[in-house]
């Protein structure tokens, strides 16, 4: 469970977010959607201790997330960001046992190595583990880096992909988040991606909070839709009650046309 | 990466194996050559209830050996500091002799001989070594204040490299001042600063140095891993429970104080921290935990070739060591800034 209360970001006098207050489910993906500038970004960096608001709480399981040390929390939390550029050649293997640094002393465990060949393999980049990132491309990169994300959550004691598994205690829920990590994907790999992190959270105790642009990807993967305009949240709720005509026009200023499609309910078209 | 790891003792290894080569040549030739026994013999005679040694032994241990010491622990030291500043700074073209760190410590040195001869002070064997380190902390401190930008407090490799010439130069020009009104015959030696030289190695320099070098080398291995978080993103290396602050004050201030340390002893040596982490990254990648040993290592390898280059190449006469190692470090240098595509 993340809770947040009346969060305020604040960079000199421009307030980013303003008296944000919302809460996280384990098990359930949340999608931050909004415009520019709607404070999106902020609000995950907030709730990922990355930035300290002026004011308001954020808590881990009621835990004000103050009080974490950097090094806990690292077990336990990760971000998955927009792209990540390296200065140095490291080959995919070394970045994705980077997820594992939280969790071992100076030299890898075999259960580290298990868990970045687990995740490789997941991601489909095991062919080419021993390349060089910055060789890659924008969308392998970015598989990569998931890949790593994950490798940092991940616990070989309950297979996050199974559905099957006891539910854990609630003290050691696992909390995913992803800062518009679809940017610079094609849109095949936009759904992939969206796939995997929709079976990642489908363990009982991970809590996803994740910002991306498309409101049609939003509104078929999340269980829960948090609009975001001004700095503030102005609706929260499922797909079908956040996404309204007229709220679409007061906050995105364009006109949503509603498209009846078998799978997902309805498709968007913008005009 | 258990995979590599036979890969990599292997190679820490044979550069172990290597050091040591160039080490007995180091000792065996110079402006005068010991023969293999003869230096067993120097060597032999610091046994108890031996004789007093003569007087070419006495060369060999007071004057051939430290300086062959100091050059494998100041190398390993420029080494180390290269590594670790182009970690913290992620950016394969910045070293201690670019961003002034080793001009500021050339300069409290000098500053040291010249006030130790006029004032009577300075009586601590640490004091050198301590004016050289606030000289370089100085000198550190105002490239990075200078060079830092506005918006997002990173410091673009363009204006560090410029501010780091303007400070070198300005150091360096304190430094010629001090040489003119200096009394020291070592400080009045502005070559000895601004090129470099191990001729004034002794016993109680090596011991200092190795104590900067062995200790600061140590404390750089326990924020290794961290280090490689860095290089993913300072964000990124905060969501990895990296404490990104307290790193680069910790790194700064052990490669301030192994570099400036080294350079009391023999003025600026350019360029080897800059060349030694990118040989090691050709080899082996660019993992902290390994890196941070192979430069030492390379470090102490390359300077101890370098300095048998200057004493050999105009014998009995020497060349400064810092034109060695500049005419190597100077080429590759340019190849790197060539080679990588900054946005100036």
């Amino acid at each position: 469970m993340l809770d947040a209360s009346d969060i305020t970001f604040r960079v000199g006098d421009k307030a980013l977010i303003t008296d944000v207050s919302v809460s996280f489910a384990p098990g359930r993906l949340h999608l931050i959607i909004g415009p520019n500038g709607a404070g999106k970004s902020t609000l995950i960096k907030v709730l990922a201790r990355l930035l300290r608001p002026q004011t308001g709480v954020v808590r881990y399981e009621g835990v004000d997330a103050r009080h974490a040390s950097e090094a806990e929390l690292a077990k336990r939390r990760a971000v998955l960001s927009q792209a990540v550029e390296v200065a140095f050649p490291l080959t995919v293997r070394e970045v994705v046992m980077m997820g594992r640094y939280p969790h071992f002393g100076s030299r890898p465990a075999p259960v580290d190595e298990k868990i970045t060949d687990e995740l490789m393999e997941f991601f489909d980049v095991t062919e080419f583990a021993e390349r060089n990132y910055q060789t890659l491309s924008g969308g392998e990169r970015q598989r990569v880096n998931f890949a790593r994300v994950l490798a940092q959550l991940w616990r070989t004691d309950s297979p996050s992909h199974a559905q099957h598994g006891p539910p854990l205690a609630p003290a050691s829920c696992r909390y995913l988040f992803l800062d518009e990590p679809l940017t610079f994907l094609d849109i095949r790999h936009q759904i992939e991606f969206m796939k995997k992190v929709r079976v990642f959270t489908d363990a009982p105790d991970v809590v996803t909070v994740g910002v991306v642009h498309d409101l049609n990807l939003a509104a078929r993967f999340a269980d829960q839709l948090v609009l975001m305009d001004g700095g503030r949240i102005v609706a929260n709720g499922s797909a079908a009650e956040v996404l309204s005509a007229e709220r679409i026009r007061d906050v995105f200023g364009v006109t949503p046309t509603f498209v009846p499609v078998e799978q997902s309910g309805v498709h968007l078209i913008f005009d | 990466m258990t995979k590599h790891f036979g890969t990599e003792r292997a190679l820490l290894a044979v550069l172990i194996f290597a050091t040591l080569l160039v080490l007995a040549a180091s000792v065996r030739y110079g402006a005068v050559d010991f023969s293999i026994p003869a230096i067993g013999r120097a060597l032999v005679s610091l046994l108890p209830g031996r004789p007093e040694p003569t007087l070419e032994q006495r060369i060999f241990l007071e004057l051939r050996l430290p300086r062959a010491v100091l050059c494998l622990l100041v190398g390993a030291s420029l080494g180390v500091g290269g590594a670790l500043m182009q970690a913290l700074f992620q950016n394969p073209i910045v070293e201690p002799g670019l961003v002034g760190t080793s001009s500021g410590a050339a300069f409290g040195s000098a500053l040291f001989f010249v006030l130790g001869g006029v004032f009577q002070i300075g009586a601590s064997r640490w004091s050198l070594p301590l004016a050289a380190c606030l000289g370089g902390i100085l000198s550190t401190y105002l490239v990075f204040l200078l060079a830092r930008s506005r918006e997002d407090g990173r410091a673009s490799i363009v204006l560090l490299l410029l501010t780091g010439l303007a400070v070198n130069a300005l150091f360096m020009s304190a430094i010629g001042f001090l040489s003119y009104i200096a009394r020291d015959p070592q400080a009045r030696s502005i070559t000895f600063w601004s090129l470099g030289t191990l001729s004034g190695a002794n016993w109680r320099a090596v011991q200092i140095v190795a104590v900067s070098t062995v200790g600061g080398t140590l404390v750089a291995l326990r924020y290794a891993k961290q280090l490689n978080a860095l290089m993913i993103g300072e964000e990124e290396a905060t969501y990895l429970g990296v404490n990104v602050n307290r790193l680069k004050w910790i790194i700064l201030s052990v490669n301030v104080v192994i570099v400036a340390v080294a350079t009391a002893f023999t003025g600026v040596i350019s360029f080897v921290g800059l060349v030694v982490p990118h040989i090691l990254r050709m080899l082996r990648g660019s993992d902290n935990r390994f890196l941070i040993v192979g430069s030492a290592l390379v470090g102490a390898m390359l300077l101890s070739l370098a300095d048998l280059i200057a004493r050999l190449s105009l014998r009995p006469a020497e060349l400064p060591i810092g034109i060695v190692t500049s005419a190597v470090g100077v080429p590759v240098f340019l190849f790197l800034l060539r080679r990588r595509r900054y946005v100036f």
